[in-house]
């Protein structure tokens, strides 16, 4: 029974190897970022990022639907170029990041368009709320690198309710919702 | 009126600084303490930690004219109706309050500049960063600023029961040496 199990998981793996590659986002070259954009008042907008984050995914451009991803983000790594902003950013009146030290989005479909536009579903978890998302995707490429290796990038857009994630602090009926901006790409392993 | 030290008298600038920091310092408390749970929408939402910083800069120039003036200048003698263990807790005081002081204000200074942004004091110049901190250094000051003036008020209503001690139940000279910087009060510690 045990052998058969460890057949059944090897075949898994195997056949998710077959279909579709693996990629390790680009964190040691930095190709890529997690940034968001909130506005101010309803009259401009703030941008941030995140610096620390990790993830990978598989692609298989034959069969986009196969596609998996799974992106770990450390929410204490909020940079918003403004000290005293940042440090008000990790405190408990937003998110929370000694309680809450992690946060992750891990897709759960994956639709691609022929343009090369697509739709990813996922769970995404923020200031400990899990909920499902809709993340716009754009595949932007894919090739050699000059170095020997391949990679693939794709650009993601979506927008989040504050409140939603139990991050209740008033900011003004404008600053309500923030905008994703991921730019990712990913080296085959 | 006298400006420097006797071995019996605070001269009036120990005294003006004593006041003038301690009037500060509270205030400080009080202010850091009300602004960090500030609305987003309040009138003071970026006034109150601007003022705030540009006073604690303030403080340390006042920190460093009175450390300064301290050590160039007599100490007053203690009181001989003081118990020892009443001027050893009150040495042990006293230094605290100097440490905890460059504590206060080199914590605080790093966590506004740890994105080496500038320090503004009420517009009048400005204080550069030194260094960028990382967010775990950065975060690091604001436990040490935090908790710094937790213990420096404690001390501070320390400072002022023992005071009062003085005043009131003892009924020495120990206050109003502190009030007043002339030669008309006689101290009874006078032993040189």
């Amino acid at each position: 029974m045990k052998k058969l199990g460890l057949l059944l998981v090897s075949c898994v793996l195997f056949s998710a190897n077959v279909l579709a590659d693996n990629y390790v986002i680009d964190k040691k070259g930095m190709h890529a970022s997690i940034q968001f954009k909130i506005s101010h008042l309803g009259y401009s907008w703030l941008w941030g990022r995140f610096n620390d984050f990790e993830g990978h995914f598989s692609y298989d451009k034959n069969n986009p639907s196969n596609s998996k991803v799974s992106v770990t983000i450390d929410p204490s790594s909020i940079d918003s170029n403004h000290a005293e902003r940042d440090k008000h950013l990790r405190s408990d009146d937003f998110l929370d990041v000694e309680k809450y030290p992690q946060s992750t989005f891990v897709s759960t479909s994956y639709t691609q368009n022929a343009d090369g536009t697509g739709v990813l579903k996922g769970d995404f978890t923020l200031h400990g709320v899990t909920r499902p998302i809709v993340i716009d995707v754009k595949f932007t490429g894919e090739g050699k690198d000059p170095w020997g290796g391949y990679r693939a990038g794709f650009e993601g857009k979506t927008r989040i309710a504050l409140a939603d994630y139990g991050i209740t602090k008033n900011l003004g009926p404008a600053s309500k919702e923030l905008d994703l901006i991921l730019a990712i790409e990913g080296v085959r392993q | 009126m006298r400006l420097s030290n006797s071995h019996t008298h605070f001269g009036l600038i120990s005294i003006l600084l004593h006041w003038i920091m301690a009037i500060l310092l509270v205030g400080l408390y009080l202010l850091g303490d009300y602004m960090v749970d500030l609305d987003y929408y309040d009138d003071w939402y970026h006034s109150a930690p601007g003022w705030h910083k540009s006073t604690g800069m303030i403080v340390v120039g006042l920190l460093l004219l009175r450390l300064g003036w301290k050590l160039t200048q007599l100490r007053p003698m203690p009181l001989v109706s003081y118990k020892v263990w009443e001027v050893k807790l009150a040495g042990l005081v006293h230094h605290s309050f100097y440490l905890l002081m460059f504590i206060m204000t080199i914590s605080g200074y790093f966590i506004s500049t740890a994105k080496n942004a500038a320090i503004d004091v009420f517009g009048w110049f400005s204080i550069p960063a030194i260094t960028e901190l990382s967010k775990t250094q950065a975060e690091l000051a604001a436990t040490i600023h935090e908790a710094s003036t937790t213990v420096f008020i404690v001390l501070v209503v320390l400072h002022i029961m023992a005071a009062l001690k003085h005043q009131f139940i003892d009924k020495d000279k120990t206050l109003i040496r502190m009030l007043k910087p002339d030669d008309s009060i006689k101290s009874t510690g006078e032993s040189k």
